[in-house]
């Protein structure tokens, strides 16, 4: 992207397309990286609530799995993750592993 | 188009400014009063009371809230005004830079009072220099005439499409704020048409096109935006300029970017800020009677300083004593570092710098004949013997 000189930004610095954060991809920062396991899933979108970066995909109303390019590998999802009998639906892993 | 004028009315520096902005009509006015500006809070509250203003008030719990509530309300799109003085206006001090950081026309009165510690409640400029990197436009004010004057300019400079940056209009605490004096209002009518609308750029409330402000910016965009900040001020003298005659076409009131008293031809020369700037005209006419040419050079237009237009006018004189209302300790007063620079490119007069009337302490004609007493030395020998010392002090 070709960064804009002084006379080019907007007013003021205003941000004005709502939601452009969504092309600032901030997986790269990631170290930890969460992994989905279907089987343990019970569908109740606590990691889709609770992920500070929107980066938890669903369809009709179910996960569906990571935005690799968005999540910062906090390790939230898994924290929450009740799982089923015990066993987690989110599990955390080292990067590059 | 003739001059319009009202009757003359007798108020303090502070009900003047009220006035100016019960005028001005602000969409949202956010305050944590503080002496000495208080009074105009005072006023203005009764104001809102009373109907007379649409303003919504908003007390708040501190200044530092005053001025984020000021930006919030200014960022939504309103016309925004405050007023403080020394700890209200440090205690704004991340906000200040906020303010202008995103281009906000927020008008603020600053009733100039002396910095804690020690715990002092009167005036001197302080609180003002000290916020003078903090990216607002500063002007400053002689009498209530001129503070009233300058608020009701205040918006139309702010608020300019190519300036959009926060101002401040400053006048002495107590000295003006308190005492009454005589003057002339402009009547309501006047007011609204010269002031006209206010069109904020980008509005948070415009809610069918949402946007943010308040984005974090690093190393790859931080400078340019301070940059275009940058321009913003560069463009604020032409547009002062402007007002100022479309004020003094409509008004009668002429402002410049400072005041040059008997200047023109002046050997003799005293730089001031505000009140001080009356008790040195007097000293000044009456050495001019004893035929020293002196003069005065009174600054109103502080940030952005005009420094070629200043530096033209003093590059004739033979010496010139800054006198400063504030120190930066460790370093010569504010003014003169001003003035310095303004002079730096030009074979200019000898310098030297006063530090006076700080935490309110008057300065008296004869302090005055002092100081010109020895600018006239300096002029006569071209010999600076202290470049920054204090007056008006028990030695």
């Amino acid at each position: 992207m070709k960064l804009k000189n002084w006379k080019e930004l907007p007013h003021a610095g205003t941000i004005l397309e709502a939601g452009n954060a969504n092309e600032y991809t901030t997986g790269s920062w990631r170290s930890l990286k969460p992994r989905w396991i279907e089987e343990n899933c019970i569908q109740c979108l606590f990691c889709w609530i609770y992920c500070p970066d929107s980066a938890v995909m669903t369809k009709d109303e179910k996960m569906t799995g990571f935005d690799y390019d968005h999540c910062k590998g906090c390790g939230v999802c898994a924290m929450e993750c009740p799982g089923k009998k015990g066993n987690k639906a989110i599990v955390m892993e080292e990067e590059g592993k | 188009m003739g001059v319009t004028t009202t009757k003359i009315v007798a108020v303090t520096g502070n009900q003047a400014v009220a006035e100016a902005l019960r005028q001005l009509n602000p969409d949202v006015m956010p305050a944590y009063p503080i002496t000495p500006s208080t009074g105009i809070m005072e006023s203005f509250t009764s104001f809102v009371s009373n109907g007379k203003v649409d303003t919504e008030m908003i007390l708040v719990e501190s200044e530092h809230s005053a001025m984020s509530a000021g930006i919030g309300a200014s960022a939504a799109g309103g016309r925004v005004a405050t007023a403080t003085s020394a700890q209200g206006l440090a205690l704004m001090w991340e906000m200040l830079h906020i303010a202008s950081g995103y281009r906000l026309p927020i008008l603020m009165a600053l009733v100039n009072r002396a910095l804690s510690a020690p715990l002092n409640i009167h005036g001197d400029h302080s609180d003002g220099m000290g916020s003078r990197d903090t990216g607002w436009i500063q002007l400053y004010s002689e009498n209530a005439q001129e503070a009233y004057d300058n608020t009701i300019m205040a918006y139309r400079i702010a608020e300019h499409k190519d300036v959009r940056l926060p101002i401040m209009v400053c006048q002495d605490g107590f000295i003006t704020s308190h005492s009454i004096e005589s003057m002339q209002y402009i009547p309501d009518g006047d007011v609204k048409k010269f002031v006209g609308e206010y069109l904020a750029i980008d509005p948070l409330l415009d809610i069918d096109n949402p946007k943010s402000i308040g984005a974090l910016v690093l190393t790859d965009y931080y400078m340019e935006h301070k940059r275009a900040q940058h321009e913003a001020m560069l463009n604020v003298k032409k547009v002062v300029q402007d007002v100022s005659a479309e004020f003094a076409k409509l008004f009668g009131r002429k402002y410049e970017l400072f005041e040059s008293y008997r200047l023109e031809d002046a050997e003799v020369v005293l730089v001031a800020l505000n009140s001080a700037a009356g008790t040195i005209k007097d000293e000044v006419d009456r050495y001019r009677e004893k035929g020293v040419k002196a003069g005065l050079l009174k600054p109103r237009m502080f940030r952005p300083f005009p420094y070629e237009e200043v530096g033209a006018a003093l590059r004739n004189a033979k010496a010139v004593c800054v006198m400063d209302r504030a120190d930066s300790f460790g370093g010569y007063g504010p003014m003169f570092m001003e003035i310095a620079s303004a002079l730096y490119p030009h074979k200019g007069p000898f310098l030297f710098n006063k530090i006076y009337g700080l935490g309110g302490r008057d300065l008296m004609p004869l302090d005055v004949d002092k100081v010109i007493d020895e600018t006239i030395e300096v002029a006569k020998t071209g010999k600076v013997k202290m470049v920054k010392e204090y007056i008006t002090v028990r030695n």
